[in-house]
């Protein structure tokens, strides 16, 4: 047997040599149970072994079940041990088999010999049916709650009917053995107990009234398990704790219920979770760390016991200064359990001083990778504004993340206004774009928080020096909600309008754009206002601006309001449609209201992608990687709206609005052909700020007109097979990036340091005009280029040259959006540009020792990336050497040791940085297998360009 | 509660897995791919549990084999965490040097489609 066993491996380092081996011996099994000659049971026993044997090693058996079927009904414990196993792992529905195989554990479990019961039990858990659930699941209850059954057999019926009742609870019957199963927590075995506990704690779920008695006898028996020496439960104690996993289970089944009534049982429970709080701050009975480990475990559960009854406010603040000193304790794996049961802790109410007190604790946690999402939550959870805006200092780029967790938080809309707005005027440094877009982005879509928002607002302008952002959102929402306050005479219309002008000189030209956008839709809604804000308008320092932008809106809303008529104002200016609510998961998560169930509420956290923001993290990448609202709330509605050319009469004003460039973006520098566009995620806020306004025209209002209707569509969503379209482009800079039957896209590129060009070619594959024809490139970067003739006629191709300027390094690749008319429909596509990270490669030969000096000097966790990955094509040295240098890397010889590997380096170059890049490649021709490494000085880096060039092979 | 109990070595492959519910086999697959990707990418100083999908992973790292047990929301991840070198322990009183053991013994990866 043995030898097999070991020749099978051995041969196993050739595929043939292996099979043939195993043919052999499946020949030699198959010749021996059909001969004449009747096999004894040892011989049954070893070649059934076998057979299982090269069943685990992935070859197919067809036969020996029957041979195993009669090991079963053998007397010898190896026999039928051999037998059993082989029937769990390749039992198949062969009801012949299935019945002689019932029958021989029925016969095992009445045997009343405890090895052979047990063995029948393990074969039926293994297998686990339903059909073995339908043969056997009334007969284990009676074999558990039997007097007379051995601890042994007791155990595994235990676990073995816990087994049956996940896989099919309708199948166990309840019944009298219940109440005797509760018993099984007296046991005298503590393997019985440990087991028993599993079975009452899944069953109890969906019966807690028939369990309820359970409560007391866990009580006690934990009350006994805590407070005996550390070595009484001789095997049950490790390492000095004793039955650390039971104690856990034990707390656990306390969890299933409310506080005991009865006052004995829970004095003792009382004094149980004291003692487990007192231990840890005991010195330790040893030094080794699976003793510290194991006490943690109990004390953790215990904790979670005491955060589930949150009736003992005595013990909550001990539980809470305990996580306390765990925070600050070196092993992250506690740090981090710790502030996992201090987010539930939080949203008890007698605990919420205690919690309060390790807020800064906390909050020097935010500086801990990985833990920055858990503080943050914490914090906002716990809805302690003010100590938390104490620290926004010390935590200035998590704003934006406890904006969005404030929001997922919240508990009424009013507070989560009051929240942002407070953070806002504290803070406002510290606040980036996406937050008060958010907030905006909230009140347009519920009524129920207009008023109260723009008394809120209101109020927060009074203030002598407001934040910029204050200024902002106060423009946004007395534009649109000014009238809800207006009714009262301290927030009169003008008085609105007066407290925004004050602000106006001190602003920059963003914010006085959106301002004047206020001021036109104050003439909306106050015609009072009117000669005010005319006057206003009319001011040299409005009309004669410098700022191009200004300038042009001060003409025309004043044009704009001296010709329209009211209802054409009306009608213009009405209020803006609420936002779409499918672009936010963030505000999905909002309209949930739940309570502070702290459990659900990590769930949300950790589910959240992008919220991962903490200190250690460039603040570009937590731009980049927050869901940003900002986003959503203008990248669908920043290009058609303010390019209101000057309206020469009432009557063409849409037409006039629409005939002009679809694509202009507002604040765009009119002119050069070929603008920049940049690549910097970082940047994205503040360019996202200039091109957004206060939306002029409702969007009923551009849908009736006509045909350029087709513009103002969202831009439909990247292709399912952008991601495929662009990973062929990481290594090559021309080819086609997109083809269908009507259209097909092709590119061409050049990369020089941080600068690039690129050429797309527009083909009209039809012989139909295509009209309306609109490529642009989706607002999440500052792209500004010409608009292409709107008509490609059929079989003709255009040209659109842009040109890249890379000023920090970015994840994303930018994002194109193409719309024509083809015949009457709508074509909408979205891809992805070719623009990686890489393409901004610079190779650097250098020799190998200077290799090596670097390559240590980058030696840091975090600077290093590597993968693991299976070859998806032909493993040719020749093209991964040419994937390599089409990558943008170097490529350098006689460095590695060996020859098979390849190396590479080279300096992404950016306008902000150059960041220095060495690659490793591995191939393992045998495995199919590459291990990639690189290591750059900067992690994000490391990680991005890993992920791109580990796509190519 | 376990949802299942993985050996992988630092290649990736799987070394022994076993489910405590139900999973496809080509979904075993891809998870196992996944978590072991996830694992491998840790390093030292980061905590020893993962917040993956909807279920956590507690993982530790025995010469060139990890054991990645996947547990749900409730179960105690230290418990987990010291029932892994608990078994460990266990496996190498009955046997010596386990990790190489199993390396060696379980050199195919079918082993992990059947046990």
């Amino acid at each position: 047997m043995s030898t097999f066993v070991l020749a099978a491996p051995i041969a196993g380092k050739s595929k043939e040599a292996e099979i043939k081996r195993i043919n052999k011996e499946l020949a030699n099994i198959r010749s021996k149970f059909k001969g004449d000659k009747a096999l004894d049971g040892y011989s049954k026993k070893k070649y059934v072994c076998k057979l299982l044997f090269i069943f685990l090693l992935g070859h197919d058996i067809d036969f020996g079940h029957m041979e195993a079927v009669n090991l079963l009904s053998s007397n010898k414990y190896t026999e039928k041990q051999i037998g059993y196993l082989f029937i769990s792992v390749l039992v198949n529905s062969n009801s012949e088999l299935i019945r002689l195989i019932n029958n021989a554990i029925k016969n095992d479990l009445a045997s009343r010999n405890p090895t052979f019961m047990c063995l029948a039990l393990h074969c039926i858990a293994n297998v686990g049916s339903r059909e073995m659930a339908e043969a056997f699941a009334s007969e284990i209850p009676r074999i558990l709650v039997a007097g007379d059954t051995m601890d042994s057999v007791k155990q595994s019926a235990a676990l073995c009917l816990l087994r049956l009742y996940k896989t099919s609870p309708d199948l166990v019957p309840m019944g009298e053995w219940t109440s005797r199963v509760v018993h099984l927590l007296n046991d005298q075995h503590m393997g019985v107990v440990t087991a028993a506990v599993s079975l009452i704690t899944c069953l109890c779920k969906k019966n807690p009234d028939d369990f309820k008695t359970c409560v007391s006898l866990a009580v006690s028996r934990l009350s006994r398990i805590v407070s005996s020496a550390s070595t009484d439960l001789q095997d049950y104690t490790y390492y000095f704790v004793p039955a650390p996993w039971l104690s856990v289970k034990l707390l656990r089944l306390l969890q299933c219920y409310p506080p005991p009534e009865d006052a004995a049982v829970k004095g003792r429970l009382v004094e149980c979770l004291e003692t487990v709080l007192n231990k840890a701050q005991e010195p330790p009975k040893s030094k080794k760390v699976q003793h510290s480990n194991a006490k943690n475990a109990i004390l953790f559960e215990a904790i979670s016991l005491i955060i589930h009854y949150d009736s003992e406010p005595n013990l909550l603040v001990r539980a809470c200064n305990q996580l306390g000193q765990f925070l600050q304790h070196r092993e992250t794996n506690l740090r981090y359990l710790a502030l996992e049961s201090m987010c539930t802790l939080a949203s008890s109410e007698f605990s919420h001083e205690a919690v309060k007190t390790h807020i800064e604790t906390v909050i020097n946690a935010l500086k801990v990778r990985g833990v920055g999402v858990k503080c943050s939550l914490l914090i906002q959870n716990h809805k302690t504004k003010s100590s938390l805006l104490q620290h926004l200092d010390s935590a200035s780029n998590a704003s934006l993340s406890v904006a969005i967790l404030a929001e997922k938080y919240a508990v009424d809309y009013s507070w989560y206004v009051d929240t942002i707005l407070n953070l806002i005027r504290i803070a406002g440094d510290y606040v980036s774009e996406e937050v008060w877009y958010r907030v905006i982005q909230i009140v347009i879509n519920r009524d129920d928080v207009q008023g109260y928002a723009a008394k809120t607002v209101f109020e927060a302008l009074q203030a002598p020096a407001c934040h910029e952002n204050m200024v902002k959102v106060g423009g946004y929402i007395l534009g649109e909600f000014g009238n809800l306050i207006a009714g009262d005479p301290r927030s009169s219309p003008l008085v609105q309008f007066n407290l925004l002008h004050s602000k106006f000189h001190l602003c920059s030209v963003a914010t006085r754009a959106l301002l004047l956008s206020t001021y036109i839709k104050f003439i909306n809604l106050f015609p009072e206002t009117k000669a005010t804000i005319q006057e206003v308008l009319r001011s040299d320092s409005q009309i004669r601006n410098a700022d191009v932008e200004l300038q042009q809106r001060a003409v025309e809303y004043l044009k704009l309001s001296s010709i329209a008529s009211t209802d054409v104002l009306a009608t213009v200016l009405e209020e803006m449609p609420p936002f779409p609510e499918r672009e936010s998961s963030i505000l999905a998560k909002l309209k949930k209201k739940k309570g502070p169930g702290a459990g659900s509420e990590l769930d949300d956290g950790k589910k959240e992608p992008g919220a991962e923001i903490n200190g250690g993290m460039e603040p570009s990448a937590s731009t980049a990687s927050t869901p940003s609202p900002s986003a959503d709330l203008l990248g669908l509605r920043a290009a058609p709206p303010a390019s209101l050319a000057a309206p020469t009469s009432a009557g063409n004003l849409l037409v006039d609005v629409f005939s002009d460039s679809p694509a202009a973006a507002p604040g765009l520098a009119p002119g050069t052909d070929e603008n920049f566009l940049s690549l910097a995620p970082c940047d994205s806020s503040s360019l996202l700020s200039s091109l957004h306004h206060p939306l002029l025209l409702p969007l009923p209002a551009m849908l009736s007109a006509g045909a350029a209707a087709s513009v103002c569509e969202d831009p439909a969503l990247p292709l399912s097979e952008a991601d495929e379209l662009l990973n062929k482009f990481v290594c090559k800079n021309n080819g086609v990036l997109f083809e269908n039957q009507l259209l097909q896209i092709g590119v061409k590129s050049e990369f020089r340091q941080n600068l690039g060009r690129m050429y797309l070619f527009y083909g009209n594959k039809t012989s139909v005009q295509f009209q309306s024809f609109t490529p642009t490139r989706l607002p999440q970067l500052n792209i500004q280029t010409k608009a292409v003739d709107p008509l490609v006629e059929g079989g003709a191709q255009v040209q659109q040259v842009l040109n890249i300027e890379c000023l920090s390094d970015f994840t994303l690749a930018p994002l194109i959006n193409i719309k024509f008319r083809y015949g009457g429909t709508l074509q909408n596509i979205t891809l992805k540009l070719p623009i990686t990270l890489n393409k901004f490669f610079q190779a650097t030969e250098m020799q190998s020792q200077d290799f090596f000096q670097r390559w240590k000097q980058l030696s840091l966790p975090q600077q290093e990336s590597q993968k693991i990955f299976k070859a998806n094509h032909p493993m040719d040295p020749e093209v991964t050497k040419a994937k390599l240098l089409g990558f943008g890397s170097a490529l350098l010889d006689k460095v590695d040791p060996n020859p098979d590997n390849f190396v590479g380096a080279g300096i992404i170059q950016t306008k902000s940085l150059q960041v220095g890049c060495l690659l490793r490649l591995e191939p393992n021709a045998q495995a199919q297998m590459y291990r990639l490494t690189l290591r750059t000085s900067k992690e994000a880096v490391s990680r991005h360009l890993c992920e791109l060039l580990s796509e190519q092979f | 509660m376990i949802k299942f109990f993985l050996m992988v070595n630092k290649q990736g492959q799987t070394r022994l897995s076993r489910y405590y519910e139900h999973v496809e086999l080509h979904k075993r697959t891809l998870l196992e791919a996944e978590v072991i990707k996830n694992c491998l990418s840790r390093s030292k100083d980061q905590c020893s549990f993962i917040e993956y999908k909807d279920f956590k992973l507690v993982y530790r790292q025995y010469a060139a084999l990890f054991i990645v047990v996947g547990i749900n929301e409730t179960e105690n991840e230290m418990a987990v965490y010291e029932l892994i070198h608990n078994f460990v322990e266990v496996l190498d009183k009955y046997f010596s040097r386990v990790p190489i053991m199993i390396s060696c013994l379980y050199s195919n990866n079918n082993v992990s489609k059947t046990t």
